[in-house]
């Protein structure tokens, strides 16, 4: 009994990573209807951003800050500059430009930081079985879902957003400005991203560490529903969990694989995840 | 650059679709081909021997062996401005193969094609490796050192030209094991090894001496960075020494995540995991709140027990590590990264290559190479004997165990044994060092 | 997601095989010929200048040619799947892994076999596992589908590690397959007659899917792929039709990976990673997703950009970090610059050239 509390704490904890990164998906999803590969770079890029703000500094929470600020003016900017010419072209194209960002990103920041591995600690203290950073973790994971799911029902900004995102022409017209909603979408997203940053990188950083939380934060956003924030959410604690039981119960190097059963099982009796709402086909 | 004409090209190629589809010998049935031909010196020159070597400079494995490369470099270029050998400078060709076989498969044929490389010099990674043994002997190539501990190199009757150098991790893991019946006994052990041959070679030796009294075996695999369902159950299992078979990335994970459950073990570290100057700036973080002040992560290494068989970097006796010490202070990148012991790894298989080098002599032939690598005898850097003689290609032949001390020091708890990888005894050994100057390893 | 390639309604839906150049008034001879009959002779030539290439060069390149040669066939799969049917999938990787294996086991476990044979054996279980995989898939649609697909190229080689004393773990499996046949002896090396069995096989598999491309099925799979809700009130069978495209694919995929294991002799899982899955889908797109000629274009990227930007960054006298991460910066910077300024690959950025220089010959 006690073990299972171990691996449910533990599963819980890992699954607040993968949902944070879900949620910044889910966000550029809902802004852009693309998936951004280029994710996990800008919460590299973040994440090292706060490596070296903290070297200097000694202080966490200023890199913490920095992290963030790193992820939402990256963020814009790669919207600006780099995604939104090519959009134009055609989706596909979108998704493979976010890719080749990926690749520059991760190998500019071997550039400048090499590819060993750097120590990079938690926000608060790791010890104990369920401890105060993983506590932080979900905890911050739940607030941001309930920010966007704010911002998104509540707020003009994220009606607009989605205005945008849904139907860009009738939004233009009705005076929203569509390419300012996709930047914002970008930047919110990158800021959650470099949270997730945060929550996955320690204990060690190098240029790959969030290639399997990726993977996972992909199939979390994928499992819980891209059209919903508390889906990521959902998702990413249920992939957290699977993985932890099964690796404690029948082996780690079935990990992976329980990923794989649990985005088969769920997608063939939900094609669009948990929270998906049932939606009409227009013809 | 061979020159035929178009038609016979047309022709090789029609015959070649006419044997694809006709073709009966199966495709496993391979024959052996002629020896190659030994008496040649690619890449040799009067004053230079281009030598390579394939590593993981990038991707997921790089973090953990970038430095092996690094410290022979900077041998080889200390050696380089000492003169070289045999008044010949060596040219260290490295090729990155991010831990892929089949890049490695590419990286190799582009050494030995292009290169013209003279010999194929500490290619790093088991996996990786055993991609290319039976090309490089087939083209007689010379593969000296390999940076793995697989049994698989010491196999003179296929692989005559591979020569090990780790000690086997059977071999280690034995001695690892009696030291632990002998220091620890009625405790409760526990395996935690990486899930391939690391794994399976050192559960062989360590069930040797520890199969009565091992309680827990737990595996992990290199691409999942997660340690805690592992060492939940190691605690679950009541294990009092726990052997760590692991890379420094996942011995560092399983001293962090012991930590965080309050789990107190005794750790023993094989040589592969035993680095404490990479453990030490991978636990950099995590030690708020320890007493440990001076030197940062002690508080998770203290009393932790290594096997190893070469110089290490903490040992201020070790007129070795002093002297690698001061070679890369000198020839080392220069970005203020420490030295650590994987770069001793690197720096160690560079002076024996140098040594070796050197005996072959000035009519330098790929013959003479291996002529020299099976007479040699071997004295250090490493604290162990190491074979390269004809019927044995093993390199180090056993390890000594060290324990480390917060503060810094490392404390020989028990001098070099060697064994075999079978059930033969453990011994002790008379084994004797000649100094960094002593050593004739360059001009 | 749903549609990836609104770009490519610009081009006349005639021309979907890739390998049929357009016609132009002088070729009408070339036209008559059946289709099939055109991919077969296009397939011949492709093959002979291949022996050419291996004649004039030596070993390494004739790995590397082989290398392109598997590498196409899988792209080419992959290019069916997503340029025709218009179904995303990370997972390719995965496919290839398949193929890879099978061949290792068949050439440890039944080493009498031929190797035509194995081949065939490979295809037939890439098949299954298309069927199985398309049939998991048929209802995903855009992200979905990529996200299923993704963890399958990234859970896949964790069967290795389970079945360890099979499939051989993380250090994978090793073989030794038969060389040159005696009577080629001393003609061709062991290299040269691998890389030819490669091509020959890679060009039937290419001239199959030219055909397949061209066909019925091939134009069901677009008008599923421009909008699926009309393509079945059009009565096409749309489920149906997307797992064939995926089990064509899949085919491809492992038959690819059984020649790359073929070659190279060796299995692991780490050479089947979610690394070779994206590349192989961003080549696609980077060489020109159109068309089978942009599948070559992708694997000449794939097995040539990286030797390039090694040999770059060498002569660059760079530092060591900057060294060795060079190549990888310099594909995501090619990746992004030919998107942006072709977007139609770079074999959309060779059609637009041939044109502008027909209109300037043809007004002169």
């Amino acid at each position: 009994m006690n073990y299972f509390i171990t691996l449910t704490l533990n599963g819980l904890a890992s699954g607040a990573a993968y949902a944070a990164l879900a949620l910044a998906l889910v966000i550029i999803y809902q802004a852009t209807r693309l998936v951004n590969f280029a994710q996990p770079a800008l919460a590299l890029l973040s994440v090292y951003a706060a490596y070296t703000v903290t070297q200097l500094t000694g202080s966490y929470w200023i890199g913490f800050a920095a992290a963030l600020g790193t992820g939402l003016l990256v963020g814009a900017f790669v919207e600006r500059v780099v995604v939104r010419p090519i959009a134009r072209t055609s989706q596909l194209n979108a998704i493979i430009v976010t890719l080749g960002l990926l690749l520059v990103v991760q190998g500019g920041v071997g550039m400048i930081w090499g590819n060993e591995q750097h120590s990079f600690g938690y926000a608060f203290s790791y010890v104990g079985r369920f401890a105060p950073s993983d506590v932080f973790a979900l905890v911050s994971v739940g607030i941001a879902a309930l920010l966007l799911f704010a911002l998104y029902r509540f707020t003009p900004l994220g009606l607009r957003m989605r205005a945008a995102a849904f139907h860009p022409e009738a939004a233009r017209l009705s005076g929203v400005k569509v390419g300012m909603m996709l930047t914002a979408g970008w930047g919110i997203a990158s800021l959650i991203g470099a949270l997730a940053g945060m929550l996955a990188g320690p204990p060690f950083i190098s240029p790959n560490v969030f290639d399997v939380v990726f993977v996972f934060g992909i199939t979390a956003a994928v499992v819980g529903g891209l059209d919903n924030p508390f889906g990521a959410v959902i998702g990413g604690l249920l992939i957290g969990l699977g993985m932890s039981y099964v690796s404690g119960y029948v082996g780690p190097e079935l990990a992976t694989l329980t990923a794989l059963a649990i985005v088969v099982i769920v997608l063939s009796v939900r094609p669009d995840g948990i929270l998906s709402r049932p939606t009409a086909r227009k013809v | 650059m061979r020159t035929r004409s178009g038609t016979r090209a047309l022709l090789a190629s029609g015959l070649a679709l006419v044997m694809l589809a006709t073709a009966c010998t199966g495709a496993g049935e391979v024959t052996d081909g002629a020896d190659a031909d030994l008496d040649i010196a690619p890449g040799v020159t009067d004053d230079s021997v281009v030598i390579g070597s394939h590593q993981p400079l990038t991707g997921p494995a790089a973090p953990g062996y970038l430095a092996v490369s690094q410290g022979a470099a900077a041998v080889f270029d200390y050696v380089n401005a000492q003169g070289g050998v045999n008044g010949r400078e060596i040219d260290y060709r490295v090729e990155d193969d991010a831990y892929d076989p089949s890049q490695t498969i590419d990286v190799t044929r582009q050494l030995v094609i292009e290169d013209e490389i003279f010999a194929m010099v500490g290619g790093l990674g088991t996996p990786t490796h055993s991609g290319v043994l039976d090309y490089l002997n087939e083209e007689g190539v010379p593969d000296v050192f390999p940076s793995s501990g697989a049994l698989a190199w010491n196999n003179t009757e296929e692989h005559p030209l591979t020569y090990g150098w780790q000690t086997d991790y059977t071999k280690e893991a034995k001695i690892q094991g009696e030291y632990i019946a002998e220091n620890f006994p009625d405790q409760n052990v526990g395996y935690l090894y990486q899930n391939d041959d690391i794994g399976e070679d050192s559960q062989a030796g360590l069930d040797q001496y520890l199969s009565d009294a091992v309680v827990a075996r737990e595996h992990y695999e290199s691409e999942v960075p997660d340690l805690s369902s592992q060492i939940a159950e190691m605690e679950n299992s009541g294990a009092e020494v726990v052997v760590c078979s692991c890379i420094p990335t996942f011995t560092a994970l399983a001293m962090l995540e012991a930590a965080r459950i309050g789990y107190e073990p005794q750790w023993v570290v094989s040589s592969i995991g035993g680095d404490t100057a990479t453990l030490q700036a991978l636990l950099a973080e995590f030690t708020e709140g320890s007493d440990a002040e001076d030197v940062p992560a002690d508080a998770f290494l203290d009393e932790m027990l290594i096997t190893s068989y070469m110089p290490r970097v903490e040992d201020e006796e070790d007129d070795w590590g002093q002297f690698f010490i001061a070679i890369y202070d000198e020839y080392g990148d220069g970005d203020g990264a420490a030295l650590t012991n994987t770069h001793i790894f690197g720096m160690t298989q560079a002076v024996m290559f140098a040594q070796v080098l050197k005996s072959a002599g000035e009519d330098l032939t790929r013959q003479a190479l291996i002529d020299a690598l099976e007479t040699q005898e071997w004295q250090g850097p490493g604290y162990t004997p190491f074979s390269s003689s004809e019927g044995d290609h093993g390199g180090h032949q056993g390890v000594y165990v060290v324990q480390y001390e917060a503060g810094g020091n490392i404390e020989m708890v028990q001098e070099a044994r060697v064994t075999d990888r079978e059930g033969g005894p453990i011994e002790e050994t008379d084994f004797e060092r000649l100094s960094p100057e002593e050593l004739p390893f360059h001009d | 997601m749903t549609s990836p390639t609104t770009q490519r309604e610009e081009r006349p839906a005639a021309s979907g095989a890739g390998t049929t150049p357009p016609r132009t008034p002088g070729t009408s001879r070339w036209g008559a010929l059946p289709l099939p009959a055109r991919h077969l002779l296009l397939a011949a030539l492709g093959l002979a200048a291949v022996t050419g290439l291996l004649f004039a060069t030596g070993d390494l390149t004739a790995l590397r040619i082989a290398a392109v040669g598997y590498t196409m066939l899988a792209i080419a799969g992959l290019q069916l799947l997503v340029g025709g049917s218009g179904q995303v999938s990370l997972g390719h990787g995965a496919f290839m892994m398949i193929g890879a294996y099978s061949m290792a086991l068949l050439v440890l476990h039944q080493p009498t076999l031929p190797i035509v044979a194995n081949l065939g054996i490979i295809v037939l279980v890439s098949i299954v596992a298309g069927v199985a995989v398309g049939a998991a898939t048929a209802r995903l649609h855009g992200p979905y589908l990529a996200g299923a697909t993704l963890i399958l190229a990234v859970g896949l080689p964790g069967l290795t590690h389970r079945y360890h004393d099979f499939l051989g773990g993380s250090n994978g499996l090793n073989i030794r397959t038969a060389g040159v046949p005696p009577f080629l002896d001393g003609l061709v090396t062991t290299s040269e007659w691998r890389t030819l069995v490669v091509w020959t096989t890679v060009v039937v598999g290419l001239a199959l899917l030219a055909t397949v491309s061209a066909g019925r099925l091939g134009r069901r799979m677009r008008a599923i792929r421009d909008d699926e809700t009309a393509a079945s009130m059009a009565g096409i069978p749309v489920g149906k039709t997307k797992v064939v495209a995926f089990v064509i694919a899949s085919a491809a995929g492992g038959l690819a990976g059984g020649l790359q294991a073929y070659v190279l002799g060796t299995v692991t899982p780490s050479s089947f990673t979610l690394v070779l899955s994206l590349t192989l889908l961003a080549a696609l797109v980077l060489g020109g997703i159109g068309s089978l000629w942009g599948a070559l274009w992708a694997s000449v990227a794939i097995v040539y950009l990286e030797i390039w930007a090694t040999d770059l960054a060498r002569s660059l006298n760079m530092t060591r970090d900057a060294e060795n991460n060079l190549p990888i910066v310099f594909f995501g910077i090619v990746l992004i610059l030919v998107l942006r300024f072709w977007p139609l690959g770079v074999h959309g950025a060779l059609q637009n050239l041939r044109a502008r220089l027909r209109a300037r010959s043809n007004s002169s």
